[in-house]
């Protein structure tokens, strides 16, 4: 990258991202839609869906699509907060499921990033269907820069696109 | 495979089938890469290789309790995953372990491959809840 550039990159704006982000790959087939966001959270929506159930005596998301919608947050609060689209590797993702979520009921998930430095970034987040207050699951997780790490070795660079 | 192991309508829709099982006769899952599970280019989500480890959790505790003569419902409690390399443009595995088989509740290690056994891509703890 040269040291200095003539235009000053936008900054990362989560609304607009999304236009791009859910037209394809995994959080495009779940139908993920972003539904708001602040200077270091970002909140997105995963709808109900039929063949989205986990159980097959109850109408209620498979937990493992909540997983998806909060790391897809987590990622999207980091970039939200640092202002800028650098990738980010997921090292670990705690998940405490509270409740199932409601029968038909899509879900929220809001994360934020509470601190971050040059290589990580540290978030929390609740899932939930009706009200932030009564929340389906609460989220802890811990994620990695790859985009400047130089040291190709790295696991998290590794088949990176440098 | 046991014929009474069935998967949910979440892994079944994301491509995840039973191919066989491990040396201690737990069941291993497998997804082929494809845009259902993809997440930046060529690399897989890390919430679809949570899928897939969760769902490989849930069929060895299934498995487990078959065997034991038993068939509680099966409650989320949590799961901590650890992502250890990126899971590339290839086919994943994984299988569950049970570490402890209590009667309320259940704590179950999950680990997920692709081409190389013993080099994990992924792993995850779970606890579950047994009503």
């Amino acid at each position: 990258m040269p040291p200095v550039m003539n235009t000053p990159p936008a900054r990362f704006d989560a609304r607009e991202a999304s236009k791009w982000f859910f037209r394809h790959g995994h959080t495009g087939w779940l139908g993920l839609r972003f539904t708001d966001q602040g200077d270091n959270w970002v909140e997105l929506e995963l709808p109900w869906r039929e063949d989205l159930l986990g159980d097959a005596s109850r109408p209620v998301l498979a937990s493992g699509p909540i997983i998806s919608l909060m790391d897809m947050a987590s990622g999207m609060a980091i970039w939200q907060t640092r202002g800028s689209f650098e990738p980010v590797a997921t090292l670990d993702l705690r998940v405490d499921y509270q409740r199932p979520a409601r029968e038909r009921a899509s879900v929220k998930g809001r994360v934020e990033c509470y601190r971050i430095t040059r290589s990580a970034a540290f978030v929390r987040g609740i899932a939930y269907d009706e009200t932030p207050e009564d929340p389906v699951a609460h989220v802890a997780g811990t994620f990695m820069t790859i985009g400047t790490d130089p040291r190709q070795g790295s696991p998290a660079v590794q088949g990176g696109q440098a | 495979m046991t014929a009474s192991l069935e998967l949910p309508a979440y892994a079944r829709s994301l491509g995840i089938v039973p191919t066989g099982e491990d040396e201690g006769g737990m069941p291993v899952l497998t997804v082929d890469f494809g845009p259902m599970v993809e997440g930046r280019p060529a690399h897989f989500h890390g919430g679809a290789t949570a899928g897939l480890l969760e769902n490989a959790g849930y069929a060895a505790l299934r498995t487990a309790l078959i065997a034991a003569g038993r068939d509680p419902l099966l409650k989320p409690i949590n799961i901590t995953v650890q992502y250890l390399a990126a899971g590339k443009s290839q086919a994943s595995f994984a299988v569950g372990r049970i570490t402890r088989l209590g009667r309320r509740n259940a704590n179950v290690t999950v680990e997920a491959w692709q081409n190389d056994r013993s080099r994990p891509i992924a792993t995850a703890v779970m606890n579950i809840l047994m009503v």
